[in-house]
């Protein structure tokens, strides 16, 4: 089978996949948000948290209640990773460094997982298990809970009720992120990837070398890590670590975990809104920029454009001979499109159209499909501003799903998407202003810019994949990519549950001879468009400077 | 509870917030990763669970996942291995230093030593640093000059460096640099190479380059050379993989190594391709990944066949 055919069949059998999985998971977290039984776990943990599952927040205590268990969240991780040396199964390492443990903390927290250290020379055991890949669980359910609170404000009239964080966090974590983990955690292992806590331990090699083996609970880390689109790799490789993701078939299915519950939420959510074409609609401008996108990155590095690429034959540097040059583009995609940020292969060292895709993937806000929850509510967001563009083309009030957007609603809109682009652009401008941020690039000319500005797209659309030359582990960076993480995370959020309060408090517009479809191809059409162009006209002088100038002669 | 219902919010949300990051630690930080240990200890799954270990008459040699170096003390391949793809893993396939070059398509000028003798030790204190086109071109004739084929690469020079010059002068209106004041062959060091790979390039006489010289100002042009665009040695003998532990070589670069086993080990060159066959693995279901074949497995059925007598 020639390569081309089996790459289109690889990206195809992935989309198949996902296609066959929205129904059943989206009805699935349907019931589980939706539901009012509990289980007796369950109840016994909303004992032990002391909160009355029955009692509903109004917006701006559900967002009170999502930063107090970040703040928490934070302080804890920090704390865990100052005072590692004094835990079991440290490993022997040190105390994390303040800035680093602080980027650390906030990366995880975020659902970001850039990763300023390398796993294997800084995190022990314990620290890795109990305290990173709780967050994994952690953030990708908090994630969820806040888009369902905004399709909750769709959904919802005349209240000021958005639902309860604490119920919906700790259902997000038991019934879809568990269970789910744990059956993955075990594929994973039947691949080869390893679980067990050994310190590094020597051996011989073949030709009488010393190698030093590293062990770790890696599979009940690598599974999360996928399925809740964080991408904090238990080792400096990250997915391309063979003891992560030991074989070529266990790359397909890590692909596929980094994006199932993202495509999924859609269907939940047009289950929510008592809609399952409104679900069809968003489902399909995902793919759209999904499968348009995925394409454009494996063909940019299939044709290898390039010096370097050109002098070798293939885009192959950082790449794994298991994986290829193929599978390994699409990996990069799908991780730039929903928010995980694992790398099975170096971006760094790919083309420099290849690497712009990824960038471009991250400039879109992460909406297809985006992160576990941002994924959604990023994209209904965007809905939002499609309606209101073609409210203005035709002169009538825009709405959406039977909701007004009016003046309130367009304002928490724009701001939200105003966010990422001032914490990208302020924070790469910062960087290049001096020796602090420069003297990071591992590269020099245009491909220098392009690590600079990776690095804070990454991080402030919470993505954390990385081009991996820059040296982030310095007090400027680790101060500044933190900051942009944690702005880049929760002041959107609170404009979503703003936004949701707002709607909530609406009823419900019949429909009208004047109202815009949101279900038929044409809005689907608009979504995109509206998406493509608002990046286009935010980021491309940035990309100009930096991989166009490259890629481009 | 009667301080929950006493508290102010603030307060009573922090000790929710507390409560619940405890209750979830317990649960997916503690109690999740041990049971998913404790199944993996179930036979089919343990292996794996501890790395996929190799051993060879009770002695670890290593694991079926990761790769290894076969080279000697000095870092010179030994003859009758079959050699792994370049590694970024500390000094080569070291498991607790792993990553990749993360050098960029255009990363094509070095910076050259100092003193060209000390040129390692200079490397190793980030004080000179080949391109990764220089590293691409070194390798392939290094690879070449082994296996007794053609090293030669595009945009590399006959001496194993990148073919790249700084044309220095001024720009046009399109930023090009037609007519030149000086050109310099920036990766080709006066004192190291005789003679710079071009003698003339746009009218000009092309000059070796020289520690601390400043080449930036120049239009940096990579020369593409005749070399064909399907060089003999294989992309992944040029590469480096991204994990720095990859375990597997293409069967390209695999059947160019044949030849020269086989004579190390003195048996039949279709001995070593059988050999070759028997460990290679095509694409999962005929499409997921591509055809690779294991370097350790095959070294070790080569030992325990053809036991190598140097």
């Amino acid at each position: 089978m020639s390569t081309t055919i089996a790459a289109i069949l690889f990206t195809g059998s992935l989309v198949i996949a996902l296609a066959v999985a929205y129904r059943p998971l989206g009805d699935y977290m349907y019931r589980v948000y939706t539901g009012t039984g509990q289980s007796r776990v369950e109840r016994g943990v909303f004992r032990l948290i002391g909160i009355r599952p029955d009692a509903q927040q109004t917006w701006r205590a559900y967002a009170r209640s999502v930063l107090a268990f970040s703040v928490v969240s934070v302080l804890f991780l920090y704390g865990f990773q100052r005072l590692q040396e004094h835990l079991p199964l440290s490993l022997g390492f040190g105390p994390v460094v303040p800035h680093q443990a602080w980027n650390t903390a906030t990366s995880f927290v975020t659902n970001t997982n850039w990763q300023s250290y390398s796993g294997e020379s800084t995190m022990g055991h314990l620290v890795q298990m109990a305290g990173l890949a709780v967050q994994n669980f952690a953030s990708a359910a908090v994630g969820m809970a806040v888009a369902i609170a905004l399709v909750r404000g769709f959904a919802r009239r005349r209240t000021d009720h958005l639902g309860n964080f604490w119920v919906d966090l700790i259902r997000g974590v038991l019934r879809i992120l568990l269970p789910f983990a744990f059956v993955g955690a075990l594929v994973l292992i039947a691949g080869g990837a390893v679980q067990n806590f050994h310190d590094p331990y020597p051996l011989q090699t073949l030709a009488g070398a010393r190698q030093v083996m590293t062990g770790g609970p890696v599979a009940s880390q690598e599974v999360i890590k996928q399925l809740g689109t964080n991408g904090g790799g238990f080792y400096n490789a990250n997915s391309a670590h063979p003891f992560e993701n030991p074989t070529p078939w266990t790359n397909w299915f890590q692909i596929f975990l980094m994006l199932v519950i993202s495509v999924s939420l859609p269907r939940t959510f047009g289950r929510m809104v008592g809609s399952d074409r409104q679900g069809y609609a968003i489902v399909a401008v995902m793919a759209t920029l999904a499968i348009v996108s995925l394409t454009l990155i494996t063909v940019f590095q299939m044709s290898h454009h390039g010096t370097v690429p050109t002098a070798v034959g293939a885009a192959s540097e950082g790449v794994e001979t298991r994986f290829g040059v193929p599978n390994s583009a699409t990996f990069a995609g799908a991780t730039t499109l929903s928010s995980t940020g694992a790398v099975d292969s170096a971006h760094d060292s790919y083309t420099s159209l290849g690497g712009m895709i990824g960038m471009f993937n991250m400039m879109l806000g992460e909406v297809a499909p985006g992160g576990t929850g941002s994924g959604l509510y990023g994209m209904l967001v965007l809905a939002v501003i499609t309606v209101f563009v073609a409210g203005l083309m035709v002169g009538r009030t825009p709405e959406y799903l039977g909701k007004k957007i009016g003046s309130r609603e367009i304002k928490f809109a724009a701001a939200y998407f105003l966010i990422t682009p001032i914490c990208v652009l302020v924070g790469t401008a910062v960087a290049m202003a001096g020796d602090w941020g420069r003297r990071g690039m591992l590269n020099t000319g245009p491909h220098g810019l392009s690590e600079v500005l990776y690095a804070f797209t990454s991080a402030s659309n919470n993505n954390g994949s990385a081009f991996g030359g820059l040296t982030a582990s310095t007090p400027f960076y680790d101060t500044a990519l933190g900051l942009a993480m944690a702005i880049g995370r929760f002041l959107p959020m609170i404009l979503i549950l703003a936004l949701a309060g707002s709607l909530a408090r609406q009823g419900r517009i019949p429909v009208s001879e004047g109202t815009l479809p949101t279900y038929r191809p044409q809005f689907v059409g608009m979504v995109v468009g509206v998406a493509v162009i608002l990046v286009a006209l935010t980021f491309l002088p940035a990309l100009a400077l930096g991989p166009l100038a490259e890629g481009i002669r | 509870m009667s301080l929950m219902t006493r508290a102010p919010g603030w307060v009573v949300q922090h000790l929710a917030a507390v409560r619940a990051l405890v209750v979830i630690t317990m649960i997916t930080g503690v109690i999740y990763p041990i049971v998913v240990w404790g199944v993996a200890l179930l036979p089919g799954l343990h292996d794996r669970a501890e790395g996929s270990m190799v051993t060879i008459g009770g002695r670890t040699v290593g694991s079926r996942l990761i790769g290894q170096l076969f080279t000697d003390k000095s870092g010179d391949p030994l003859r009758q291995y079959f050699q792994s793809r370049p590694s970024n893993a500390g000094t080569g396939y070291d498991p607790t230093s792993t990553g990749a070059s993360n050098l960029g398509p255009e990363d094509v000028v070095d910076t050259l030593p100092a003193d060209p003798a000390r040129k390692a030790a200079e490397i190793a204190a980030h004080k000179a640093r080949d391109s990764l086109l220089t590293q691409v071109c070194a390798r392939s004739k290094a690879v070449g000059a082994l296996e007794g084929v053609d090293g030669s690469r595009p945009f590399c020079t006959p001496g194993g460096v990148g073919a790249v010059l700084s044309v220095i002068g001024p720009r046009d209106r399109t930023g090009h640099v037609t007519r030149p004041t000086r050109v310099v062959s920036v990766n080709e060091q006066c004192g190291i190479v005789a003679r710079p790979f071009l003698t003339t390039y746009a009218g000009r006489p092309v000059e070796c380059a020289r520690y601390g010289g400043d080449y930036q100002p120049g239009e940096i042009v990579p020369i593409r050379g005749r070399a064909p665009a399907t060089p003999a040695v294989p992309a992944d003998a040029v590469t480096a993989s991204g994990s720095g532990l990859d375990p597997h070589i293409s069967p390209a670069y695999a059947r160019l190594q044949a030849p020269r086993v086989a004579r190390a080990r003195g048996i039949p060159d279709d001995a070593v391709l059988k050999a070759i066959t028997a460990n290679e693995d095509g694409r999962v279901l005929g499409f997921i990944g591509e055809p690779r074949v294991d370097v350790l497995r095959l070294n070790i059925e080569l030992d325990k066949r053809y036991p190598f007598r140097g």
